[in-house]
C-alpha cells in the first residue's frame, strides 16, 4: 500500500519521543474457572507497533486492560522497560488509549478533551493550550479546536482521541479496536494515519483488532490470539508464509484447506491423491495451500497432482480467481489474467511441495 | 420537534388548557392576598397591601417563613450530597445486598408520613432533639434522600463507564476522575435532586407538626393552626410566598443550563 495524498506535515517536535518496551511474564486472568487470558509470555519491543489478532473473546481486550491496568492479573506481570508495573493503579502508568467508541469527553470541547491528560500533570494553561494545538495539528484537525465532540464524525472523534492519548507523550499507546465503528474507507484512512504517526513519533503501539487485513496493513508484528493463549507471534510475512498452526493459517488471508492423512511422508486425500507431506507425523491431517501457489494446468496425461473441473472463473482485474471443483472439494487459485480457462474445462491442479504446508488434525 | 405539522396548534391549545386546569386553583390564593376584605370571598372589591404587611410584623408568620426556607435549604444540601454518594456507590459497588440497601434509602416515599411522624416523634423524645432546629432538620434529609437517588440512578445509568476508564489512563485519580469527568456528566440528575429535595422539605407538614414548639414552626405548620384559629388572609400571603419560592427553585437549573449554552456559544465564536 502506498501513501496517497497525505501531505507528510513534520511532527511536533515535543511530542516525538523514544517508545519503551513492554514485557508480559506468565499472565493470567481467570474469571472462576474460565481462564480469560491463560499464561501469556510476549516481548513488546521499544517504538514496535504490535498487534493483537483473533476471534471475539480469545482475550485480546483482557490482555489490553491488563497492560492498562483497569484488569488486575490473576498471575503473572506486566513490565514496562523492565519495570514492574503489574500493580500500579491506570493513573500512575503514563499509557495512551484509544478505545473503540472514542469515549471522549462530551462536556468538554475538541481543545479541552485534548488538554485534559496535561491538566492532570499539572502543565500550566498556557503550554497546555500550546502542546494540545501541536497534537491536534498532527492529526490534521487544529481547526476545529473550539468545536464540540458532539458536533464531529466518528472519524473526526476518533482523530481527536487519538490526539488526546498522544499529547502528553506517553511512551506506549494502547488502541483497542478504535476504527471498529467506521466504514472500510475511512478505516483504511486512519489505518494510513496510524502509521505516519507511530513511524513520526517513535511510540510503541499495541494494537488490537480481529480483523486480519487491519492486522497485516499496519503491523511490524502480529500476535495471534486463540483461547486466551498467543499461537504465533511474527511479522505479517512470518505468519503468512509460515503459519505454526491450522488456525493461524486460516485466520490470516485465503487458503485452501484439504482433509486426509499422512501416512509414511505422504498426504492421502479423502479421494486417494497423493501428494507430498514434508516432515509430517502420520495420522489424520489438514494440507494447506494458498490459492496464489496453486498451479493450473491443463489436464493432459497422467501427471502429478489433483485432477479437476474448472467451476467458475472471475476476473479481478490484475489476475483472475479460479475455483476448481475435486474429489475433494473445491480449491480456489489465482491465475493470470490471460490465462484461458473457461468452466468446464477439466485441468490438473499441483504446486511446489514447499508452498503447502500440513497440520494434524 | 420543530415540525409545523397540522396537530401542532391543537396540541398547544390542548396542553395549555390542561396546564391551567392544573395550575388555576393554586393560583388563586395570588389575588385573595391582595384583599381588602378580612374574608375569602369572591370578587374582590378593592385591593390592598395590608396582609403583607401583617406577614412581615409579626414575628410568628416571617418566623416560620425563615425557618422554613433555612430547613429547605440545609436539608436539600446535605441530602444531596449524601443521595448523591449513596447513587454512586449503589451503582458502581455490586453489592450483594445493594438492592436491600437501595429499598431502604426509598422506604421514605412509601411509608406512609403520620406512621414515621410518630416513630420520629418517639425517638426524639428519647434522644431530646424534639422541638429543636437539628431535629427537623434531619427528618427533612432522610425525607429528601429518596427524591436524590432516584434522579441521579438514571443520570448514572447513562453515564458512559468507559469515560472513567478514558479519564484514569489520561493520568485522573479518583477525585479527579469524580470532579471533572462524573459529577458534570451526571449534574442534571443531582440539580433535579437537589430541587425536588428542596420542594420536599419546604411542602412537608405532618413531621414537622408533630416536632414543633412555640418558637420552632415551619411556615406549612404556622398556616396550619392559623386556620383552626383565625381565618384571615394572611394565610394566602404565605401560600403565594410558598408558591414564589417553589417557583424560583424549580426555575433555577432551566436557567442556569440556557446560561450555559449561552457562555458555550459565546466560545466558540471568539
Ligand atoms: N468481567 C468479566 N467476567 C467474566 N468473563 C469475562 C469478563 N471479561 C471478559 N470475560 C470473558 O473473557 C473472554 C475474553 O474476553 P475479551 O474481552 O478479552 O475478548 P476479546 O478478544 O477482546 O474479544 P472481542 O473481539 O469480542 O472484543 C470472553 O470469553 C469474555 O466473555
Ligand atoms: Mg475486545
Amino acid at each position: 500500500m502506498s501513501k496517497t495524498n497525505q501531505s507528510p506535515g513534520a511532527p511536533a517536535a515535543t511530542l516525538q519521543q523514544t517508545g519503551r518496551s513492554v514485557r508480559l511474564s506468565g499472565l493470567s486472568k481467570h474469571y472462576g474457572d474460565f481462564a480469560a487470558v491463560d499464561g501469556i509470555d510476549m516481548d513488546i519491543r521499544a517504538g514496535e507497533l504490535l498487534t493483537l489478532l483473533g476471534a471475539s473473546g480469545s482475550g485480546k481486550t483482557t490482555t489490553l486492560s491488563m497492560i492498562a491496568g483497569f484488569t488486575t492479573p490473576t498471575e503473572g506481570t506486566v513490565l514496562i522497560d523492565g519495570e514492574e508495573i503489574t500493580r500500579v493503579p491506570p493513573h500512575k502508568r503514563n499509557l495512551g488509549m484509544v478505545f473503540q467508541h472514542y469515549s471522549l469527553f462530551p462536556h468538554m470541547n475538541v481543545r479541552t478533551n485534548v488538554e485534559f491528560p496535561l491538566k492532570q500533570r499539572g502543565v500550566p494553561k498556557a503550554e497546555r493550550r500550546r502542546r494540545a494545538m501541536e497534537a491536534l495539528e498532527v492529526v490534521e484537525l487544529a481547526h476545529r479546536a473550539q468545536a464540540r465532540v458532539t458536533e464531529l464524525s466518528g472519524g473526526q472523534q476518533q482523530r481527536i482521541a487519538l490526539a488526546r492519548a498522544l499529547v502528553f507523550s506517553p511512551s506506549v499507546l494502547l488502541m483497542d479496536e478504535p476504527f471498529g465503528a467506521l466504514d472500510r474507507a475511512l478505516r483504511e484512512k486512519m489505518q494510513m494515519e496510524v502509521r505516519r504517526i507511530h513511524r513520526e513519533l517513535g511510540v510503541t503501539v499495541v494494537f488490537v483488532t480481529h480483523d486480519q487485513q487491519e492486522a497485516l496493513t499496519l503491523s511490524d508484528r502480529i500476535a495471534v490470539f486463540e483461547r486466551g493463549r498467543i499461537e504465533q507471534v511474527g511479522t505479517p510475512e512470518d505468519l503468512y508464509e509460515r503459519p505454526a498452526s491450522l488456525h493461524v493459517a486460516t485466520f490470516l488471508g485465503e487458503s485452501n484447506l484439504l482433509p486426509g492423512t499422512v501416512d509414511g511422508g505422504v498426504f492421502v486425500t479423502r479421494s486417494g491423491s497423493r501428494l507430498s507431506a514434508g516432515s509430517a507425523e502420520n495420522g489424520p491431517a489438514t494440507l494447506v495451500v494458498r490459492p496464489e501457489h496453486v498451479r493450473v494446468q491443463p489436464a493432459t496425461g497422467t501427471g502429478a497432482g489433483i485432477a479437476a473441473t474448472v467451476g467458475e472463473v472471475v476476473y479481478l482485474g490484475a489476475d483472475k480467481r479460479l475455483v476448481a471443483v475435486t474429489a475433494d472439494g473445491e480449491i480456489t487459485a489465482r491465475i493470470a489474467a490471460a490465462e484461458g480457462y473457461r468452466p468446464g474445462d477439466d485441468v490438473r491442479l499441483g504446486w511446489e511441495p514447499g508452498a503447502a504446508a500440513v497440520f494434524p488434525g | 420537534m420543530n415540525q409545523r405539522t397540522p396537530v401542532r396548534l391543537p396540541l398547544a391549545l390542548w396542553a395549555g388548557v390542561t396546564a391551567l386546569l392544573l395550575v388555576a386553583p393554586t393560583l388563586v390564593v395570588i389575588p385573595l392576598s391582595f384583599t381588602e376584605r378580612r374574608s375569602f370571598s369572591f370578587p374582590i372589591e378593592g385591593w390592598s397591601l395590608q396582609w403583607y404587611e401583617r406577614f412581615f410584623t409579626d414575628p410568628r408568620w416571617y418566623g416560620a417563613l425563615g425557618t422554613s426556607i433555612a430547613v429547605a435549604i440545609g436539608a436539600a444540601l446535605v441530602a444531596t450530597v449524601a443521595g448523591t454518594l449513596a447513587a454512586i456507590a449503589l451503582d458502581r459497588a455490586r453489592l450483594r445486598y445493594g438492592w436491600l440497601i437501595r429499598a431502604l434509602l426509598l422506604l421514605p416515599v412509601v411509608v406512609p408520613q403520620i406512621v414515621a411522624a410518630v416513630a420520629i416523634f418517639g425517638t426524639y423524645l428519647g434522644w431530646g432533639i424534639s422541638g429543636t432546629p437539628l431535629g427537623l432538620l434531619l427528618a427533612h434529609i432522610v425525607l429528601a434522600i429518596p427524591f436524590v437517588v432516584i434522579p441521579v440512578s438514571t443520570a448514572l445509568q447513562s453515564f458512559d463507564p468507559t469515560l472513567e476508564r478514558a479519564a484514569a489512563v489520561l493520568g485522573a485519580g479518583g477525585w479527579g476522575r469524580f470532579w471533572q469527568v462524573q459529577l458534570p456528566l451526571i449534574s442534571p440528575g443531582v440539580i433535579t435532586g437537589f430541587v425536588f429535595a428542596f420542594v420536599t422539605s419546604l411542602d412537608e407538614v405532618v413531621i414537622a407538626y408533630f416536632l414543633q414548639t412555640p418558637t420552632l414552626r415551619s411556615l406549612p405548620v404556622q398556616m396550619y393552626s392559623s386556620v383552626t384559629v383565625e381565618t384571615d388572609p394572611t394565610i394566602a400571603v404565605a401560600s403565594s410566598l410558598m408558591l414564589v419560592f417553589s417557583t424560583i427553585v424549580i426555575l433555577l437549573p432551566r436557567f442556569f443550563a440556557a446560561r450555559r449554552r449561552r457562555l458555550l456559544k459565546a466560545k466558540e465564536t471568539p
